[in-house]
């Protein structure tokens, strides 16, 4: 079994030890630092209409030096939208990364697949590393990793509403069949919530209002650290299988046979 | 006696969408009446997972008064849930108080004897890089309803100036057609903004006797006609106090709704002025009180969680800063309501005292105190 130490999050030729991505566009810019220490965060989203470099209250100034900035198209609602809000982030400094939010409904902020995997296909031509937020479907989800997408983003529940892993059952599905890092993206509202996301095999998890509307953030950081090691040790350790039906003996019961 | 909601009461220009929406939403909010709630439904609508057109009617009813603090702990987790603890600062520029309309209730009411005038040229500029030095990014432009003083040259003009100091642009201004938004659209605007003031034909058209205003289904189809035009964005409010202001905030919120519901990528937004005194009428009576105007705002977050509310320089700073805590997410600060004021050069009366004074500074350190992020820019242009 590979070890936690050695386990390492490949994307776009960058290595992560954290599987923790964090968004921040819910929570004073002045606790986006204490967040991304306690969560042992190694790679944070950002939206790009909120980084006017140079205007007053600019994420970009409350980013720790070492963090991989992940910045996203919010705000796109086709994918010409998300290629100019992506060159735009590559402008003000954010690098390569990006992450296509495609999104043309605003009550439930539900992503457009269609129009996210032109964009992923137009972004791949520019050199980006694309990572699309989507909706769990597996031909959706192939057509993005045919596209060149660096990593899939499934959405666990809908944005902000911290109902966990609605998809469950279709996000293991492409973790089953997506050869490319899966990293459940928004509904996650619980530590045991991430836990279970990594048990069933996600590379890692993105959680931001799950933290912002904690009491605490810093001390809700730091259990998600926890419950995304514990998951992710679980789903290296290969979890028993839940027994269905009846109990199974511990020894064979055809156990007698001599194949004679 | 005609209630001006037929395209038979339109005036020349004035172009006509069907109005599906305007039909539905005047037949269903008829049947709306306040007091037809009991303590038990504003409790079920507090605990619903989805807040429903009969839970908001609820949410609007006396019975609800006595759950102000228990709907107020349920609208800050809805409002935390979809916004965190944002707030999206602006200013609104008032560039001409030149009006045509009448209406009872306003300061630019062309009867009412004020000082009138409007921005041109470098003056617009000059405003324009007295805002944008705060550091402000978005702009609401503002103009009395006057086609003649200020036509849609004019206020093209405006928002293409404006395009080159902010990033966000909002349009409140009086009702236009389709292709005349598409301009504004096309010189940089993002989202317009149309008071209906009040959902009640009968009130509307007494206090908006003359003008184009006084057409009161123009005015309610004017957000479609926006989005028809590629606006990213529609605000709608009544002018809580001029009628029954449960009644029309119920309906205003089905409006949106219904908008939002036929244009799925809308931003919708709702403001929440209520009737104040105003320029020579200083003794105005107001009906709504603080807790009712909050009642009303909340109601707006459990019905449509994900909406902008905004909240006016007309409430006093212990009011805005408290309900930014709760339910709106959406204020302006640095607040000029002369025309020329914003760069010391005013020419032109306000349409109404502001009772939040403060400059952009002192509301953001207000809103940092309480643990708010003030958000000077929230969109790209693309």
């Amino acid at each position: 079994m590979k070890k936690l130490n050695d386990d390492l999050l490949e994307i776009g030729g960058r290595k992560f030890r954290s599987r923790f991505i964090l968004g921040s566009g819910k929570f004073s810019l002045d606790m986006t630092r204490t967040v991304i220490e306690n969560g042992g965060v190694e790679m944070a989203t950002l939206a790009v209409r909120r980084a006017n470099a140079g205007g007053m209250e600019n994420i970009l100034d409350y980013m720790p030096a070492g963090i991989t900035l992940l910045p996203n198209t919010s705000g796109a609602r086709n994918a010409a939208e998300a290629v100019r809000i992506a060159e735009l982030a590559r402008e003000l400094g954010c690098g390569d990364f990006i992450k296509v939010e495609i999104i043309r409904d605003s009550k439930y902020l539900l992503p457009d697949n269609a129009e996210t995997t032109k964009a992923v296909k137009l972004l791949k031509a520019r050199d980006f590393v694309v990572m699309p937020y989507m909706m769990p479907d597996l031909s959706a989800a192939r057509d993005m990793a045919d596209a060149g997408a660096d990593a899939i983003m499934p959405l666990g529940a809908p944005i902000g509403s911290n109902k966990g892993l609605l998809t469950r059952e279709f996000i293991k599905i492409l973790v089953e069949e997506i050869d490319l890092p899966i990293i459940v993206d928004a509904g996650i509202g619980r530590p045991s919530q991430a836990c279970e996301a990594m048990e069933i095999g996600a590379a890692a998890i993105m959680a931001n209002t799950a933290i912002a509307t904690s009491r605490d953030p810093a001390s809700m950081a730091r259990a998600f650290r926890m419950a995304i090691e514990a998951g992710r040790l679980a789903y290296l350790s290969g979890p028993g299988r839940i027994l269905e039906h009846r109990a199974e003996a511990s020894s064979p019961l055809t156990g007698f046979l001599e194949d004679r | 006696m005609r209630d001006f909601t037929d395209a038979d009461d339109y005036e020349q220009g004035m172009e006509h969408i069907d109005p599906e929406i305007m039909t539905r939403v005047l037949g269903r909010a008829s049947d709306y009446n306040p007091e037809d709630y009991s303590d038990r439904d504003v409790l079920d609508a507090i605990s619903s997972d989805n807040v429903g057109e009969d839970s908001f009617g609820a949410l609007l009813s006396p019975a609800a008064e006595p759950f102000l603090e228990r709907i107020a702990i349920r609208a800050r987790e809805e409002t935390m849930k979809h916004f965190g603890n944002s707030v999206n600062i602006f200013t609104p520029l008032y560039a001409s108080n030149y009006c045509t309309n009448r209406c009872v209730y306003c300061g630019f009411n062309s009867g009412n004897d004020i000082k009138r005038a409007k921005l041109v040229g470098n003056e617009i500029d000059r405003e324009m890089n007295a805002i944008s030095s705060t550091g402000l990014r978005e702009i609401l432009l503002l103009t009395g309803e006057s086609r003649a003083h200020s036509d849609p040259d004019y206020i093209a003009d405006l928002v293409s100036r404006a395009s080159k100091y902010f990033s966000n642009i909002g349009l409140e201004v009086y009702p236009m057609n389709i292709g005349e938004y598409r301009k504004m659209r096309e010189m940089g605007a993002d989202y317009v903004t149309v008071f209906q003031e009040t959902y009640d034909t009968d009130v509307y058209r007494r206090v908006h006797p003359s003008g184009r205003k006084r057409i009161f289904s123009y005015r309610f189809n004017a957000q479609e006609r926006a989005l028809m035009g590629g606006m990213r964005g529609v605000g709608f409010s009544p002018l809580l106090g001029l009628s029954d202001f449960r009644k029309d905030s119920f309906a205003c919120g089905l409006h949106a709704m219904e908008i939002q519901r036929k244009y799925p990528h809308a931003e919708i937004s709702f403001s929440l002025p209520r009737f104040r005194p105003f320029i020579n009428h200083e003794d105005a009576e107001n009906s709504v009180t603080e807790s009712k105007l909050l009642q009303v705002a909340m109601a707006y977050r459990l019905f449509m969680p994900f909406a902008a509310e905004t909240i006016s320089t007309r409430e006093r700073p212990g009011f805005r800063d408290n309900i930014v805590g709760i339910c709106a997410t959406k204020m302006s600060a640095g607040v000029s309501v002369g025309i020329g004021e914003h760069s010391g050069a005013e020419k032109g009366d306000a349409q109404f005292d502001i009772s939040d004074p403060r400059s952009l500074e002192e509301v953001m350190n207000a809103l940092i105190a309480n643990g708010r992020q003030p958000v000077f820019n929230d969109y790209v242009k693309v």
